[in-house]
């Protein structure tokens, strides 16, 4: 007993030994931030959408892409929260092309049901113009990213209350945020900038927002209603990015809520049920004439 | 299909014409109902009944999902989009199907570890214990056909490593490798037939599930003590006694399964695969799902893929052999003092390859991967064969009633009518 539990140690402590961690490349982690929906009872900020679809397009339509993304769901229920009618206004205000019964291809403007149309003709236009790569496309991006967190974050990220799966989210923020000065010595290609978060530090999209790009509607008095910051600008674009990304996830969680409710009921009421039953084993089952497999 | 006489006694003239005929109902009913349950049975014996509900969870969200989905390389990824967004409760369903599969094998190893521990695979339950890993087999194949159908990053590039190792077995592999691809590499072709696949091999486990569930009422149930029922008093009727514990074990689990499905759905899968399937971008780290990972790890370890491959599919097939390898004529852990501590560091080891698997093959990571893999065959070739000569095993109870009233403690009456089990052999 006791060589087995030596065995056990010593194959412990060798797997471990060898196996110290071994350092990330330099790349810090993204900062955690607060946002609306994270959680069981996360909700989408209403006007959080709105300023976050403004910046994307203001700014970043220009290059990238919502091609999974329609109009429609603009104003749809658990979204940025649009009307119909302000949803068809800005519909109208893109081309998309179509084929005419003469089978050439016409621009009409845009409709309701219609996707976001991308900012280049294809993939190989979109990288032409870019330096060789195309600008990802929006529409799940805030689910395409992530970044690793470790033993033992990674267990505590998968429980309720405690749980964390805004990484996505996060990192987008933290990408907006992260272009600063490169290091004394740090040699940047022409086409590449430095940003703290980007693995390599080097990306190929130069700083896309700063501070007062943006103009944010003002509350009656006037006043800005939140600051006009990149700082304000990554958290507004990267929840709406996250709306994109998954726009049932408050249906999601409302009804993940009563599910889980429903089933915690239904279980508490079967623990009962059997004990119930199971009580009666030692006293006589009735109307049985089972024969016993056989035994070994 | 039944070895044994039937005791289900027709009540209605429509119900004897049939049973007369075709004796399904007395099957079901010898099966499910009256079938003899030890009664000394722990919650880790209700995870065949919570599989089944998996297997049937996952066949009814996939039929579903197949009415959306579209299986070719340039329409694969937009149209599980399509199902996420546009499809009534399609994120529902992708999502019950997606973590589904995660679940399933959480199921599946519990399952397993507890037929290891409690020595279900010993005489004479050895066909019962290998139609179940040949379920296990057709599960992992299932499993990984479906990951590559969303056609992200992941799912083509975890195609592309799984069929290309496939390439490296002697003689038949480029045949294997090519007949997969449908092409020179992986591609549209590939998809199309993996979707065939993956839509096949769950009616093939359904099969196999039958025959596992016959070859259980052939040999019945093993249990925490490891004896047979020996009288009627050490048994209890399936049904109410097994069906009531088994629903409500399952609802408990179902409650964990929706955890997944409303608050984590993409914990288990991986963020590159939101990213659609590109072959000139590789990905950093090409890693396969969670409950693969203890098996990567061991391909990986090897630095010959041909051996890579065969440790790998051996990690597997070794399985099927424990029932010849442990010599022990004991079954439970429980009496085992020795070989239960064997059996803590056996489990250790496969969550440490598991660990190992998602970390990048290099250094340390591969050195302690070796260590393990070596463990994990040591294990079944040398613990379990020589601990089972040398172990002095602990006395055993005397009976299923003695481990749960304690010994020489009488009950009144008991599960069964004595008189009806005792004798078992005079009806088979």
């Amino acid at each position: 007993m006791k060589t087995t539990r030596v065995l056990a140690a010593s194959l412990l402590a060798a797997v471990m030994s060898v196996t110290v961690a071994s350092a990330d490349e330099g790349t810090p982690h993204p900062p955690r931030e607060k946002w609306s929906f994270a959680g069981i009872f996360g909700r989408f900020d209403q006007a959080q959408l709105q300023r976050g679809f403004q910046v994307y397009k203001e700014v970043c339509s220009s290059c990238h892409g919502m091609s999974l993304v329609r109009f429609r769901n603009l104003a749809e229920a658990g979204g940025p929260g649009f009307s119909a009618g302000q949803v068809k206004e800005l519909a109208a205000q893109y081309k998309v092309k179509e084929q005419n019964d003469a089978g050439e291809d016409v621009d009409r403007p845009a409709r309701a049901a219609d996707a976001f149309p991308s900012p280049f003709p294809n993939e190989k236009a979109a990288a032409a113009a870019n330096g060789g790569k195309a600008p990802p496309d929006f529409s799940v991006l805030a689910k395409a990213r992530t970044y690793e967190r470790g033993f033992p974050l990674f267990v505590i990220d998968a429980l309720p209350f405690v749980g964390y799966s805004e990484q996505g989210v996060d990192y987008i923020h933290a990408l907006l945020n992260g272009y600063e000065d490169p290091p004394a010595g740090k040699e940047i290609p022409t086409g590449t900038y430095y940003n703290k978060y980007y693995a390599g530090h080097l990306i190929a999209m130069p700083k896309p927002i700063s501070d007062g790009q943006v103009t944010y509607a003002k509350n009656d008095k006037g006043e800005p209603v939140v600051p006009e910051t990149t700082e304000q600008y990554s958290h507004d674009v990267a929840a709406f990015m996250a709306w994109a990304a998954e726009p049932h996830m408050m249906a999601r969680k409302a009804l993940g809520l009563r599910v889980i409710l429903f089933l915690l009921v239904l279980s508490g009421l079967l623990y009962y049920v059997k004990k119930k039953i199971w009580a009666k084993v030692g006293g006589e089952v009735h109307g049985l004439q089972p024969e016993l497999h056989k035994t070994y | 299909m039944s070895a044994h006489g039937n005791t289900y006694v027709p009540k209605s003239a429509l119900a004897k014409w049939f049973e007369s005929r075709l004796p399904l109902i007395g099957l079901v009913h010898s099966s499910f109902v009256s079938f003899p349950v030890p009664r000394n049975l722990n919650y880790f014996w209700t995870f065949g009944a919570i599989l089944i509900a998996m297997l049937v969870s996952q066949i009814v969200t996939g039929i579903w999902l197949a009415m959306h989905y579209d299986p070719s390389a340039a329409n694969a990824f937009n149209s599980v989009e399509h199902i996420m967004r546009d499809v009534n409760y399609g994120w529902l369903l992708r999502y019950m199907h997606a973590n589904g599969a995660s679940m399933f094998f959480v199921a599946v190893y519990v399952h397993i570890f507890r037929a290891l521990y409690y020595g279900s695979y010993k005489a004479p339950r050895e066909v019962l214990y290998i139609l179940g890993v040949i379920i296990y087999l057709l599960m992992m194949a299932t499993a990984f056909l479906g990951y590559t159908l969303p056609w992200g990053q992941m799912s083509f590039w975890g195609a592309t490593v799984i069929t290309s190792i496939l390439g490296a077995i002697p003689v038949v592999g480029e045949t294997i490798q090519s007949l997969l691809w449908g092409g020179y590499s992986v591609g549209s072709p590939t998809l199309n037939r993996f979707f065939s696949l993956h839509y096949l091999l769950p009616f093939m486990i359904t099969g196999v599930v039958v025959l596992h569930v016959w070859a259980l009422h052939v040999t019945g149930q093993n249990n925490p003590a490891g004896i047979p029922i020996k009288s009627g008093k050490d048994a209890v009727a399936f049904t109410p006694y097994a069906t009531v514990k088994d629903v409500f074990a399952s609802v408990v689990f179902f409650a964990f399964f929706a955890y997944w499905i409303f608050y984590q759905p993409n914990y288990l899968g991986h963020a590159d695969n939101y990213v659609p399937a590109n072959p000139a971008v590789t990905p950093a780290h090409i890693v396969p799902e969670w409950y693969f990972l203890p098996f990567y790890a061991i391909l990986r370890a090897v630095p010959d893929k041909l051996g890579g491959v065969i440790l790998m599919f051996s990690a597997v097939l070794i399985l099927a052999l424990a029932p010849w390898l442990d010599t022990s004529r004991v079954r439970s852990c429980n009496y085992r003092p020795i070989y239960r501590q064997f059996f803590w560091l056996f489990l250790v080891v496969c969550v440490l390859l598991g660990w190992l698997g998602a970390k990048p093959p290099e250094g340390g990571y591969v050195i302690a991967a070796r260590i393990c893999t070596a463990y994990y065959f040591l294990h079944f070739l040398l613990v379990m064969p020589l601990v089972g000569l040398f172990e002095t095993p602990k006395a055993l109870p005397g009976s299923i009633l003695e481990t749960v009233t304690g010994p020489g403690k009488q009950v009144s009456g008991s599960g069964m009518p004595i008189g009806a089990a005792a004798a078992p052999s005079s009806k088979g």
